[in-house]
């Protein structure tokens, strides 16, 4: 079943235009990657999705349901939320008050304690330091901290943005493998990452995306095998 | 060089404030003479400028609140205040109710001051901020400044106007500039003579009045921002707009309740000037709100308990200095520290500074 389906999006930053007919599926349950260059667009699609942005042209829908004239709070609220680039951890706010942000679309305190439980399971880290400062984490810690946000609003979909930028080689293997656990917890995700040899280990399908289009679509198998992607991004001669 | 411009910058300002000292009549053997002769007129001033301070924080919060979350200078808050307190009157004079009321008659008069008052500011600070600020958001910095300025002449002119309307509201006397009567309202009971404690000191129902309510104002909204999910959504909003909105959270919802409880503080702030010292006039949103400023750039702009803390202090170093001083010194001397202050703190004294990791 297509969870989220985006057909020939346009979006511009003022006059610059950043999406040029983008098009996407995610089906019920896969993790799917976006992978491109800096300044390809991948972000910009996902705060499209999110409502931060709005497309000038083009469809998006979720579950057969319009979302471009929609605003973020709706947005959320039918079960979309992300783990955005940068993290954006609120500084002066305790790890559990970033959590309970993380849930603010909800209003069932009883699901909302245990997803709190839930993440914390994900991430033990984060319950030890459930009532520091989330300005005091460090990087790992503070991604942890904005994924585990995330997933404190139940999405149905989840997505992650550069989940492993500025993080050490064994924390990014580990956060992918915890990624990797929530879709199999049944967490749709649309991941975004220049990391492209670790993001086709977890994703079952990958978009690369250049200059603001779709070139390439496939299985991550045929992707890291396909010719272009294994020049581009898996660093390969 | 950074370093050398600093110690030429701590020369300047021990140089003027050495300067201040013989001019302003800062005489300390005089005053500890004074101190040890009645000491009980010290501990008078300082109950006077708690009071006092307590009023100036809750209008501080104002300016902290907005500040918070939208990092722009209310400069219309001060004004906003002044025009609580000449709806307060107008409630307060609509009632009838006058010097030596019963006191039935004047709580029911104070309550509805209050509750009118506050909705009269919060709803004008929501209006300011939907009409006069928010189309301003995505403009330079300093666009919304010069259209908090133009909004504050408004409600000058407003206040101004309003005290012109003798034949509507008779309270407002011959004069819309000159100052206003306020009706004194609060009961004055001695309270340390009623509690059997023998000192000369007037501390009155009235005085006592005035601070609970403050104090009621202030650990209400501390309770609300700290423990609510609309005050912690406030936070967030404040902290990082781009993040509340991914949360879902409302932003342009959150910065109205913010402008809401900021305005309906100083409503009730109004009602509290006119109550506990019994004059109100029109330019008083400039004079009194210039300390509310002042105190809360004292505690570190942004942040709540900073402009409570500020807020007393210069309630109390006002009082001490024009007791021990000269009333005509007071703004000097109030302004000299925050100078000292913001040069060895630049954040204020609880400006916080946590780190954040990119």
């Amino acid at each position: 079943m297509t969870l989220l389906e985006l057909r020939d999006i346009h979006t511009y930053y003022g006059n610059i235009h950043a999406l040029k007919g983008a098009s996407l599926r995610v089906e019920q349950g896969e993790v799917v990657t976006l992978l491109g260059s800096n300044g390809a667009g991948k972000t910009t699609i996902l705060r499209t999705i999110q409502g931060l942005l709005r497309p000038r042209q083009g469809s998006i829908r979720f579950e057969g349901r319009a979302l471009e004239s929609l605003s973020t709070e709706a947005i959320v609220r039918l079960g979309i939320s992300q783990s955005p680039e940068g993290r954006l951890i609120f500084p002066r706010m305790t790890v559990q008050e970033n959590l309970e942000m993380g849930a603010f679309s909800r209003r069932d305190s009883l699901g909302i304690k245990a997803d709190t439980e839930r993440v914390l399971m994900l991430f033990p880290r984060l319950r030890e330091r459930i009532s520091q400062k989330g300005g005091t984490l460090s990087g790992g810690e503070q991604q942890m901290l904005a994924i585990a946000r995330a997933l404190m609003a139940r999405p149905r979909l989840l997505l992650l943005d550069e989940p492993s930028m500025g993080l050490a080689p064994m924390l990014v293997t580990q956060i992918f493998s915890i990624i990797r656990d929530i879709n199999t917890q049944g967490t749709t995700i649309l991941l975004v990452e220049q990391n492209a040899r670790m993001a086709l280990t977890v994703a079952h399908r990958g978009y690369v995306l250049q200059t603001g289009q779709i070139v390439l679509t496939g299985t991550s198998k045929d992707l890291q095998s396909n010719e272009t992607v294994r020049k581009a991004y898996l660093g390969e001669t | 060089m950074k370093r050398w411009q600093n110690a030429i910058l701590y020369l300047v300002v021990i140089y003027l404030i050495l300067l201040l000292g013989p001019v302003a009549g800062l005489d300390l053997p005089r005053i500890f003479g004074e101190i040890a002769r009645s000491p009980a007129s010290l501990v008078q001033q300082l109950l006077v400028g708690i009071v006092n301070g307590a009023i100036i924080a809750i209008i501080a919060l104002g300016y902290t609140l907005v500040y918070g979350i939208i990092e722009l200078i209310n400069f219309a808050h001060g004004d906003l205040f002044m025009l609580g307190s000449f709806m307060s009157l107008t409630v307060v004079g609509a009632f009838g109710v006058g010097d030596g009321a019963s006191p039935a008659a004047s709580l029911l008069a104070v309550l509805s001051a209050l509750l009118l008052s506050a909705s009269l500011c919060a709803g004008l600070n929501v209006l300011t901020e939907r009409y006069a600020y928010r189309p301003l958001r995505n403009a330079s910095r300093l666009a919304p400044l010069i259209s908090a300025i133009g909004v504050s002449f408004i409600f000058i002119n407003l206040g101004l106007f309003w005290g012109g309307l003798r034949s509507f509201f008779p309270i407002m006397g011959a004069n819309a500039a000159s100052p206003k009567s306020f009706p004194d309202l609060l009961p004055r009971v001695d309270v340390l003579q009623a509690l059997g404690i023998e000192a000369n000191i007037a501390f009155t129902t009235k005085d006592l009045i005035v601070l609970v309510v403050a104090v009621v104002l202030m650990v209400g909204l501390h309770l609300f921002v700290q423990y609510t999910r609309l005050g912690k959504a406030m936070r967030a909003t404040a902290q990082n707009r781009e993040a509340a909105k991914i949360m879902g959270i409302n932003v342009n919802q959150i910065i109205a309740l913010t402008f809401l409880i900021g305005g309906a503080l100083a409503g009730a702030a109004g009602l509290l000037v006119g109550l506990y010292n019994n004059t109100v006039v029109f330019t008083m949103g400039f004079t009194v709100g210039l300390r509310a400023f002042t105190a809360a750039v004292l505690g570190g702009i942004g942040n709540i308990i900073g402009a409570m803390l500020g807020g007393v202090l210069i309630g109390v170093l006002s009082a001490l200095s024009d007791q021990y001083l000269s009333s005509r010194w007071t703004n000097a001397w109030v302004f000299a520290i925050l100078v000292v202050i913001l040069v060895f703190r630049p954040g204020g004294l609880l400006g916080e500074n946590v780190q954040e990791k990119v």
